[in-house]
């Protein structure tokens, strides 16, 4: 299961390295979501260094409907996905090594997005372990979840306007874990009271992860 | 199919197949007549029931010393609550986990999920309604982003995705799975929304009758009239789910021979061209 994994991380990784499709279009399109929010909501500084932890995780959230959108597509050409099938590699190893991918995609969009939000929200952070960790653990959820779904539409003609409508409610406790957890890391929040969102945040990604390793398999055969 | 699987849940109507003799096209499934009969029953069950929860509560039971006329809202708010939140996803949650359970496996429970799906978002609807109804005087707005109005949102949500899912065209085995998948996804999400809303906020008044020492905080009549708006809408519930149940029976019939139908019909027509003259000329006078 590892192995398959690695190996499948590896792969859409490179893919990524050679087409440079997150990197040149989703990480983009996230800052542009940033400027954007700006212009929503006036260039007053105190505003926007307040609403910075929300609007960070809906740019996270819009960006990895992207990434998942990309995940699927990449599988959708040449009848990759009956070739992944065939090729024998455990579906919870492909579970896995598909949402690593995804995740360390959304990693590198983070630390950008984050740079933005500092840079031009002027947020300030005071408890950078809390940030760090809230990033780590939202991004397996997101990825884990994103997964999940991306192969459950794999098959849909409809999949661009469906995957968003399902995906977005369920990851609605990341969105709201993460910018609590952000909230309290930021200089004038209380640090303990991110303590139970981190845990939150652990559960939900045991949960989902758990789900798509024991259930890849049959769901693959759904699409 | 599975006929007898279907039979031994003993009131859901199970309607028959036959085949026309001349033509070959499948019949429409025809409800036995004990199903009919239980539709009838409880359907006449819920309307009895719904008509004296109104009577009860908007001309015999007495206003609140507090909140005046607006309490009679409680009368139907909580157990449409109740239908919504707890049976109609709970419903769909359990039967879209049997679809998926091998042993169990049937359309019968997928059709069930559907169907309490649809039935749920009515419900949920009219939970916002009312509740928005009762929120405006009593906290001076219409919503406000408490936990339990956000989560019954969320839910809300997640209803619609699953049909709308359902609505993408696909072999019935196939949107059985698919849709039993995104409810079981969606059904483990509800704690850990229902956590990270009541973190979050909170602002709803708590559970009046099924609080955490079962003893409940309001009297007589007023008592009586809630229990039996909770009665009503439950029967309410199952009686449109049995409709709901029977309509996607004829749906996936349809699905399966449009075609035939629509074939014999032209085949019909064409017998008939010989004796008449086109009809269209008759639409340009």
């Amino acid at each position: 299961m590892w192995r398959d994994a690695v190996l499948v991380a590896g792969k859409d990784l490179r893919i990524e390295f050679r087409s440079r499709v997150a990197l040149s279009q989703v990480a983009p399109f996230g800052l542009v979501a940033l400027a954007l929010f700006a212009f929503a909501l006036g260039p007053d500084r105190v505003i926007m260094a307040k609403g910075a932890p929300g609007l960070f995780w809906v740019a996270v959230l819009f960006c990895t409907v992207l990434a998942i959108q990309r995940s699927v597509s990449v599988e959708s050409a040449n009848g990759a996905r009956d070739g992944l099938r065939l090729s024998g590699i455990d579906p919870a190893g492909l579970y896995l090594g598909k949402s690593a991918a995804v995740a360390v995609q959304l990693v590198v969009l983070e630390v950008l997005l984050a740079a933005g939000v500092v840079l031009l929200y002027g947020a300030r952070i005071a408890v950078p372990w809390l940030i760090v960790a809230s990033c780590a653990l939202g991004t397996i959820g997101l990825a884990a979840t994103g997964t999940l779904y991306g192969a459950l539409s794999s098959g849909l003609r409809v999949r661009e306007t469906l995957l968003p409508f399902l995906l977005l409610p369920i990851v609605a406790p990341v969105l709201l874990a993460g910018t609590r957890i952000w909230q309290a890391g930021m200089a004038g929040g209380t640090p303990s009271d991110g303590t139970q969102w981190l845990r939150l945040l652990v559960v939900f990604d045991a949960v989902y992860l758990a789900i798509g390793v024991a259930l890849f398999g049959p769901i693959q055969e759904t699409a | 199919m599975t006929d007898d699987r279907s039979a031994s849940t003993g009131t859901l109507p199970h309607p028959q197949a036959s085949v026309a003799p001349n033509t070959g096209v499948t019949l429409a499934p025809v409800q036995t007549s004990r199903a009919r009969v239980t539709e009838y029953t409880i359907g006449t069950l819920a309307l009895v029931g719904t008509v004296a929860t109104v009577w009860l509560g908007v001309w015999v039971t007495p206003p609140d010393k507090v909140q005046g006329d607006l309490v009679r809202l409680v009368y139907i708010h909580p157990g449409v609550a109740w239908v919504a939140l707890y049976l109609a996803f709970g419903l769909a949650a359990v039967s879209s986990l049997l679809y998926l359970w091998p042993r169990t496996r049937s359309l019968f429970w997928d059709r069930l999920a559907a169907a309490s799906v649809e039935v749920g978002v009515v419900f949920n609807i009219c939970t916002l309604v009312s509740g928005s109804i009762w929120g405006k005087p009593t906290w001076g707005v219409w919503w406000v982003w408490d936990a339990r109005l956000t989560l019954t949102a969320v839910l809300l949500i997640m209803f619609l995705g699953y049909m709308a899912l359902r609505r993408v065209p696909a072999e019935p085995e196939v949107r059985a799975r698919r849709s039993a998948f995104v409810a079981l996804f969606a059904a483990v999400d509800v704690p850990l929304v229902h956590f990270s809303v009541n973190w979050w906020n909170t602002l709803h008044q708590g559970a009046t009758v099924l609080n955490a020492n079962l003893s409940p905080q309001i009297h007589g009549s007023m008592a009586w009239t809630l229990l039996l708006g909770f009665v009503a809408l439950t029967l309410l519930f199952v009686w449109m789910l049995l409709v709901r149940y029977r309509i996607g029976v004829l749906e996936d019939w349809l699905a399966d021979n449009e075609l035939d139908l629509a074939l014999a019909e032209r085949q019909s027509e064409g017998a008939g061209l010989d004796d008449k003259s086109p009809s269209d000329q008759g639409g340009a006078a």
